[in-house]
């Protein structure tokens, strides 16, 4: 009877063990199964021409990822400034300022964009964003324009990382003791002195790796950017140009790259970029977050 | 402007530009809300959602989209339980058998931040490549594998972070009284059920939007898959394939699509909120 008890005991710590570690190791798993992958076509061209080369030519086998390169950061980049100034003044007045009241409206709202599906997004920026962007914006600078440009898949972006970065940004901001607010309030300090001198600068690093975290969401999101970016191969020369990130380049692709030699390695080294970039950024960031985290205990 | 004048001007400014922010933020709530169901509301019927479609989903002008209704009901069904079964042991593992300083504890939790972080298309063309290693088209269990392989990591994310704050006094009474940590994980499952629940919802709410994977894995079909080896439509894709079509029929099924889709995972976030909330308070 007793060792039964022992036995089933270590069965299920086995067990438990085996799954933990299989569950780790997919991240090594996809990295290895996406680099077998590419392996063709890196052998093939140099890792800096693929990189750097403006010459996308499947049926020659001509394979260069700049295009869809500067797409993704002009893309990313756009998205984060608008995303940032508004998640972070919402966070601040959270955490800071409202009464449990205001939390109450504001914190729904916000998981109902966090919960939204990206293909929702993408619907809501065909009929929105893309309209309101060739009549009403484009007018004024260029004589022509779809709507379906860097700007709109930017737009479209910011929003979708919005509740993400004001999550993060309250779990940072609420990591600050409350004595340090109380030392400053009592100094005489109003409260959004007490926020800029005390916890802004005392959270900076948590900030910078909710952004960095924020930028590695934003640059994998596929449908909605794929719907309103406008899908024209070439380097953007301003947010109302067309572009053409690698994620919507994977998803537009994935029916037709069997045919053509090369063409599927090439579109799993595009995959290949994004996930190494998205590991690092997303390493970088949590080690910084779980640092604070453990200062605070 | 003496000091405290000025102190009280930028205090007003800054919480001016707070309101704003938060003004924005509902904005773009109430907007993406409002084009979804009044175009949804207007495309909306009865035949819609009991019915396939007629003559191809791309041409055809008949029937609604009862094919992707029950596509997406099947690869979330199957890919909840299959990430449940897989995850729940996990985080036990995590939170009762390794101690809080564990190393491996920290590598993984890390490993499962980064999993989350992943792109749902580097899923999809992983998924993809496994799939032909194993000689797989796109079908139904394409889907459910690529589809589960997405939501592991939100489930361990979300139950661990329930399971974390759970107070080790409880574990060191059930260990007292002489039981394994096996049978501990009884008084575990009983405190944490709520976190499980939470993170159920939250999890089926990203499988059942995420287009970017399914797309490679499960592929689109007119008709209802009857074995797993046949293509299975989806909700999300059922938007995306829809809307660029140039029949105004079509499109219509595209916005009654989208607002089913919108329903179902507002109902989830709903219910999420109020597991929370309820629960929350009686815990120990």
């Amino acid at each position: 009877m007793r060792k039964s008890r022992i036995i089933k005991d270590k069965v299920a710590h086995g067990t438990m063990f085996a799954l933990t570690i299989i569950a780790i190791l997919m991240v090594v798993v996809i990295a290895i199964g996406l680099y077998l992958k590419s392996a063709p076509v890196l052998e093939n061209k140099s890792l800096w021409s693929l990189l750097f080369s403006s010459e996308w030519r499947p049926m020659k086998g001509e394979f260069g990822f700049l295009p869809f390169i500067m797409g993704t950061i002009w893309v990313t980049i756009l998205a984060i400034l608008i995303a940032l100034p508004i998640s972070l003044l919402t966070a601040i007045y959270l955490t800071e300022y409202s009464k449990p009241v205001v939390r109450k409206f504001v914190f729904p709202a916000l998981d109902i964009l966090a919960a939204l599906p990206s293909v929702i997004y993408g619907v809501w920026g065909v009929l929105v964003i893309v309209p309101w962007i060739s009549q009403h914006v484009a007018p004024h600078f260029v004589e022509f324009s779809t709507g379906y440009t860097v700007l709109a898949a930017g737009i479209v972006l910011g929003v979708m990382v919005i509740p993400l970065l004001v999550s993060l940004f309250i779990e940072v901001f609420s990591s600050v003791p409350t004595d340090l607010r109380e030392a400053s309030l009592a100094l005489g300090a109003t409260r959004w002195q007490t926020t800029k001198k005390v916890v802004i600068r005392k959270t900076l690093p948590g900030i910078l790796a909710s952004t960095v975290l924020a930028i590695s969401r934003a640059m994998g999101e596929t449908i909605a950017v794929l719907m309103v970016c406008g899908c024209v191969i070439g380097i953007p020369k301003g947010i109302l140009d067309a572009c053409y990130p690698i994620p919507a380049l994977i998803a537009n692709n994935y029916g037709e790259m069997l045919s053509m030699p090369f063409y599927e390695s090439a579109l799993m080294f595009a995959a290949l970029i994004l996930f190494v970039v998205v590991l690092v950024f997303n390493l970088l960031s949590r080690i910084v977050l779980y640092r604070l985290e453990n200062a605070e205990k | 402007m003496s000091i405290a004048r000025k102190k009280r001007f930028i205090e007003t400014v800054a919480k001016i530009f707070m309101w704003a922010a938060m003004f924005i933020v509902f904005g773009f709530v109430i907007s993406v809300l409002w084009t979804i169901f009044s175009k949804g509301c207007k495309a909306m019927s009865w035949d819609m959602i009991t019915k396939l479609p007629g003559g191809g989903f791309y041409i055809g002008k008949e029937g609604g989209f009862l094919n992707a209704i029950v596509g997406s009901l099947y690869i979330v069904g199957a890919s909840t339980v299959l990430g449940l079964l897989i995850s729940i042991p996990v985080v036990f593992f995590l939170n009762v058998y390794l101690t809080k300083d564990s190393k491996l504890a920290y590598v993984a939790r890390m490993a499962f931040d980064v999993l989350f972080g992943v792109p749902s298309i580097v899923y999809g063309a992983f998924g993809f490549t496994i799939m032909i290693y194993f000689g797989l088209r796109t079908s139904l269990l394409g889907g459910i594998i690529v589809i589960t392989l997405l939501i592991i990591p939100i489930f361990i994310r979300t139950m661990d972070e329930a399971t974390r704050n759970f107070p080790r006094d409880i574990l060191d009474a059930s260990f007292a009284l002489g039981a394994t940590r096996w049978e501990t994980l009884k008084v575990v499952v009983r405190q944490i059920a709520p976190g499980i629940a939470t993170a159920t919802l939250l999890s089926i709410g990203r499988a059942i939007g995420d287009a970017a994977s399914v797309m490679f894995a499960a592929g689109y079909t007119d008709s209802i898959p009857t074995s797993l080896s046949q293509p299975a439509a989806t909700l999300p894709l059922a938007v995306f394939f829809q809307l660029s079509s140039p029949i105004p029929e079509v499109v219509d099924r595209a916005y009654a699509a989208a607002l089913v889709l919108t329903i179902i995972v507002f109902v989830l976030s709903i219910c999420g909120r109020f597991i929370t909330n309820r629960f929350s308070k009686n815990k120990v």
